[in-house]
């Protein structure tokens, strides 16, 4: 039997789970805390704010209690102390109001901000990365480190912004208390040690079960992006049953893994609780002697007591945001992974380049050659000239490395050797954005945006104009069908243009490189899915403009081969033949063989 | 009933499955909060006793009983922590299963009318965003009412006067809310919406990062998300400013009230009205309803943003399937594959007619050949047979039984359809190919791959069946991916079998290998085939040629290239070149 091992296709979802183990790392709150840099006014008005805020809330209860003993004394002091101190109280709060309102406000600005330079830069990284990630990493596992994540990050300021605060108002309580009542005091310091404790402690055990959580979750969301994706397939395959079963698993999985992280963060609540009423039990202990003796005043216990409440909250908040922080740390190695992919250097740019204005279209390649895994060759030098306004075919069985030729002149990756000029240019020295002006290629999978005809024909053009869009249209015999639609030009085209047949979607995807007049014009299989009568079209009109650029062409088609310049015989990555189709068919070779093949089936 | 009661409901229905664990928080919740409730009770007792009397051995007595009540307590709180959590996952759990079932099950005109980056946000963010508020704001609620009730009538009882005036602000912050919960569902519906978008401008980056690298178009694309961003981070920030000014609002009101009640029960004291014990209760109490008000911003914020993300999950759930199972529908058995369409029409939407009346009939184990030009219907026409869209008029019977008679999942069984558009599933090879037979033998998944020319390729690498496909593994050409997906096919076993334009990127020599191996395969099944290539369908027994959704031809080879038409034209094109 054939096993399906469920385990190993998922975890190909997910590879994170080496590096979630680091994810306590230091350097990523450091990194993340940087991102906040352009925005110190925010981070010092949130923290300033956060300061006087947490001063606010300590003075009240110093508050009551003076409030306390100016009653348990009636008579000594004035009538209007207990009316001053109400309006004390109240300036305290309000001030506290104020200050909190700031505060909350420029951290959240200040996070909105900081998440939005986190978005673009990813977006940007991944605009620079090289065709080579895409190929391994998939779409969904990209996604959910731009989306997920980052999201994920939407709490970690305020998070650290209001453990700062914790700190600050754990110190204020503590001066308070200490100048209150030493003695009562030094009791509730002994608390803090064996809290300490008990948090490194709950520390240990449960960071293991909260890595387990975010694993979960990754896997769940990968399960749900490949299924949504590929629901065609699975519906045409029948495969929804088999599918239900294992997203199920996974999702139970992640369930099972949340009520035990469930169970520790719960853990903490009886501690606290006990904690705090302990605190305050000795704390009445110790007052109520005192107070039977007349040594301290009503006031100071009732603030005490307070206090106390107060002095637990940072723990109690602990738990809360422990999970949140240790989600955002996870989020953000993941997130800053992504950042620091290297982009191939040699690909996005290089120490000198060139921009050109005009290309003649000339292309030379010199010993090329090629892999994507050292033990797999796939190019294995390669020597092409073409000529300006030359077509040149190539042709060769699937896998002999076709398609990655012309990745390589369209520098999607770099040569493992050698090079390719262009104009007696190294590509390498020239301008990516120059290069890629004057190269347009037509690929195999026909990929259009959801957006309107009319934008992804001038896909980042804005200088093209309507009539250019019509005038390549009518070329290519597509304006007939635009027409027909409601909308026309402006008819919107959902996502990956499912609204359009595959043919359909070919001829924009021609229509959209052909469009600008690029000097190089690659053709990868532009045409397999369009029928013989509207290919013949397509050829008459590739026939009128072919004559301007260089164009290179794979085809399975002998009527597309036939007619070019030069045809390249490639197998497993070497030239075998090159020549024009009437020296080749005289040569009796491989491409002769081919030939033969078409007119074997012939009735 | 609003909208916002409606889904409140359906969320609560989703959160109450289970009685047994929702009868444990709330035994726990309400034991909980009764018994924080009598801490300040005692205090403000052991503050009078020790003013009056003096007593230290009952001051001890006191104190013993609030530790004792706080390990209670704090057993409690674990337990509607516990619970709170559970309750709240398995509703995620409920949601996700659901969302994920429901997507499986809905026909391919839902599919291409939604994104995937959209769906994903709402099968992520928005269940999410209901599972916080069945976290905070759901199980909250009924302790913040239940604090707020018990303290309350704590505090009427002891003093009617103080007690009133620290309600005083409480329709003051009801009124608030309601218009504060108005504005930050409309703002977080639009950042859901928008985070939506944000994900499909991603997705499609993503998944078109080559013509985005062909045609330079980095910064293009840079320009028009950084334009959604900004708008999710104007929006994020107007909406945290409602809610950090609602917050703030409710706990100066509340302050403000103990300043009062200060003021007030000072008078109280003075008039010998209140005990200072009660007094310093009364302070306690107010200490713990605050920590409820503070949460109230946070509580509300949770029900507007959950409210508009429930609205984006049910709107999937509640989406019928077009394509479903008639309740009369059987299970059909040894089909032999005699498929007829009856005066078929077909259309995505009114404005997108693609099939006017196509009548046909495939005999069992015929071939039949579909040709036209782009956007004729060929594709369309296919996928309706095993029901990926139903038919807009007319109907389609195999071996007599109309097909929305039959199961979709016996009907889907039946066909097997290689696709245009070929999808890999990140896993090896061997389950790429068993990916609709998921028990097949290793024999029969290496069979159905050398029919396809695609065994000696896998064999020949490292590690031949078990190779990784797509991510931490190797990328397959056009070809070898189309080879693939007629093995996955073959390995159905289908009666009846569609292949649409499956060979389009595989080189002529290879193809002539497949085409003879297919030919024995192809042996007692009724195929449909979509192909350019004339050379392959030659010898079909019908070759229907479709315009416009349309049949304009029909008959043989022989019989069309006799006939002046759409097919002797493509003959004689496909002829002079050498292409046949």
């Amino acid at each position: 039997m054939y096993r399906h091992s469920h385990s190993n296709s998922t975890s190909n979802l997910n590879s994170f789970q080496e590096n979630l183990d680091k994810s306590y790392n230091y350097n990523i709150i450091i990194r993340l805390l940087l991102y906040s840099k352009p925005y110190l006014r925010e981070l010092f008005l949130s923290i300033a704010t956060m300061f006087i805020y947490a001063l606010a809330n300590v003075a009240q209860p110093w508050i009551i209690k003076s409030f306390i003993d100016s009653l348990a004394s009636p008579g000594q002091q004035n009538e209007g102390e207990p009316a001053k101190l109400a309006i004390l109280f109240l300036i305290a709060v309000l001030i506290g109001s104020v200050t909190n309102y700031i505060h909350m406000m420029s951290i959240s600005i200040l996070s909105q901000k900081v998440l939005c330079d986190l978005r673009n830069d990813i977006f940007k990284q991944l605009q620079v990365l090289p065709i080579s990630f895409y190929d391994w990493t998939g779409v969904g596992r990209i996604m959910s480190r731009a989306q997920n994540d980052v999201s994920q990050l939407q709490e970690f300021l305020s998070i650290s912004v209001s453990g700062i605060a914790d700190l600050v108002s754990l110190i204020g309580i503590i001066i308070a208390m200490v100048f209150l009542d030493l003695k009562m005091s030094l009791v509730i310091l002994f608390f803090i040690p064996l809290l300490s404790i008990i948090a490194i402690i709950w520390h240990r055990f449960s960071w293991g079960t909260f890595i387990l959580v975010r694993q979960a979750i990754s896997y769940v969301n990968g399960n749900l992006q490949e299924n949504i994706s590929g629901i065609r397939a699975v519906q045409s395959l029948n495969r929804e049953h088999h599918n239900m079963n294992s997203f199920e698993e996974l999702n139970n999985t992640h369930l099972k893994a949340n009520l035990k992280s469930a169970k520790l963060s719960a853990g903490l609540m009886p501690i606290v609780e006990i904690s705090t009423s302990t605190a305050i039990a000795i704390t009445l202990i110790i007052g109520s002697s005192a107070l039977a003796n007349g040594t301290i005043e009503l006031g100071i216990v009732v603030a005490f007591v307070l206090y106390i409440q107060r002095f637990f909250d940072p723990i109690r908040n602990l738990t809360m945001q422990y999970t949140q922080l240790q989600r955002s740390m996870a989020s953000g190695v993941r997130i800053f992974e992504l950042l620091d992919t290297p982009s191939d250097s040699e690909i996005s740019n290089s120490l000198v380049e060139k921009s050109i204005k005009e290309f003649t279209g000339q292309v030379s390649i010199q010993n090329l050659h090629f892999h994507y895994t050292p033990d797999v060759k796939v190019l294995k030098g390669i020597n092409i000239d073409i000529k300006p306004n030359e077509t040149i075919a190539f042709v060769g069985s699937t896998g002999a490395g076709k398609t990655t030729l012309i990745n390589l002149i369209a520098r999607f990756y770099k040569p493992t050797k050698g090079n390719i000029l262009i104009d007696n240019l190294d590509i390498n020295s020239i301008n990516l954005t120059t290069l890629r002006k004057h190269i347009a290629i037509v690929p195999q999978d026909p990929f259009l945006f959801s957006g309107t005809i009319k934008e992804n024909i001038i896909y980042n053009r804005e200088f093209l104009t309507e009539v250019d869009v019509i005038n390549t249209c009518k070329l290519l015999g597509l304006h007939e069908f635009i027409n027909e639609l409601n909308q026309r030009y402006n008819t919107k085209l959902e996502e990956r243009g499912e609204n359009l047949s595959l043919g359909q979607r070919q001829l924009i995807s021609f229509a959209r490189a052909i469009i600008s007049k690029p000097k190089i014009l690659i053709l990868d299989e532009a045409t397999a899915n369009i029928d013989s009568l509207t290919e013949q079209l397509l050829q008459k009109a590739l026939e009128t403009i072919i004559s301007f650029q260089t164009t290179i062409i794979i085809a399975h088609r002998l009527s597309t081969i036939r007619k070019a310049d030069q045809i390249i015989f490639l197998e497993e990555g070497s030239i075998a033949e090159k020549g024009t189709n009437a020296d080749l068919i005289k040569k009796r070779g491989k491409y002769f063989e081919l030939v033969q093949t078409y007119f074997s089936h012939k009735a | 009933m609003t909208m916002q009661t409606l889904i409140i409901k359906r969320i609560a229905k989703i959160t109450f499955t289970s009685p047994i664990n929702i009868g444990a928080l709330y035994t726990s919740l309400i034991f909980n909060n009764v018994l924080n409730l009598i801490i300040p009770w005692l205090l403000g007792v052991i503050i009078d006793s020790v003013l009056t009397s003096g007593d230290t051995k009952r001051i001890i007595f006191y104190s013993l009983t609030i530790i004792i009540i706080s390990i209670f307590r704090g057993g409690f709180a674990y337990m509607q922590s516990f619970f709170s959590e559970l309750i709240s996952q398995k509703t995620a759990y409920i949601l996700r299963n659901s969302l994920y079932e429901k997507l499986q099950e809905l026909s391919f005109t839902f599919h291409d009318k939604n994104k995937t980056g959209d769906l994903m946000s709402r099968c992520t963010a928005d269940v999410e965003a209901i599972r916080m508020f069945v976290q905070v704001g759901f199980l909250r609620v009924s302790q913040t009412i239940l604090i707020l009730i018990g303290t309350y009538c704590i505090l009427l009882i002891t003093n009617w006067r103080l007690g009133i005036l620290s309600m005083i602000v409480i329709p003051i912050i009801v009124v608030r809310s309601t218009i504060v919960n108005q504005k930050m569902r409309k703002i977080w519906t639009f950042i859901q919406t928008t985070n939506g978008i944000m994900s499909t401008i991603l997705q499609e980056n993503l998944s078109g990062i080559r013509v985005v690298k062909a045609f330079g178009a980095e910064n293009f694309e840079k320009k028009k998300f950084k334009r959604i961003t900004a708008l999710i981070k104007a929006s994020s920030i107007t909406g945290s400013r409602i809610q950090s000014s609602n917050t703030v609002f409710n706990v100066l009101l509340f302050s403000a009230t103990i300043g009062l009640i200060l003021w007030y029960g000072s008078q109280e004291v003075l008039l010998q009205r209140l005990s200072q014990g009660e007094l310093a209760s009364f302070i306690f109490y107010l200490g713990i309803v605050q920590m409820p008000i503070r949460m109230s911003g946070w509580i509300l914020n949770s029900f507007s943003r959950a409210t508009s993300a429930g609205y984006r999950v049910f709107e999937i759930l509640d989406t019928p399937s077009p394509v479903r199972n008639s309740p009369r529908a059987k299970k059909i058995t040894d089909v032999q594959g005699h498929i007829i369409f009856k005066n078929v029409s077909f259309e995505y939407d009114e404005s997108h007619k693609v099939l006017s009346n196509i009548s046909l009939e495939a005999k069992p184990g015929e071939k039949i050949a579909l040709l036209g030009g782009p956007g004729s219907g060929k594709t369309s026409l296919v996928h309706l047979i095993p029901r990926f869209y139903d038919v807009t008029n007319g109907s389609i019977e195999i071996d007599g039984i109309g097909i929305r008679e039959i199961t979709l999942k016996s009907l889907r069984k039946n066909i097997g359809l290689v696709m245009q558009d070929v999808f890999m599933f990140s896993a090896s090879i061997g389950e790429n190919i068993s990916y609709g037979v998921p028990n097949a033998t290793i024999d029969e998944i290496k069979h159905a791959s050398a029919i396809a020319q695609l065994d000696n390729f896998i064999t020949s690498l490292p590690n031949g069946y078990e190779t990784q496909i797509g991510e931490r593994g190797i990328t397959l050409s056009g070809g070898q991916k189309q080879r693939l997906a007629i093995a996955r096919t073959l390995l159905l076993n289908p009666p009846i079998l569609i292949l649409d334009d499956a060979t389009s990127s595989i080189d002529a020599a290879t193809e002539n290998l497949l085409q003879n191996d297919l030919k024995k395969v192809m042996q007692g099944r009724t195929v449909f085939i979509i192909t350019n290539r004339l050379n392959s369908i030659l010898e079909a027994d019908q070759i229907f040629v479709l315009s416009k959704g349309l049949i304009v031809q029909n008959g043989n080879h022989r019989d069309l290239i006799s006939q002046k038409g759409l097919y002797s034209d493509m003959y004689q094109i496909q002829f002079n070149s050498g292409d046949i």
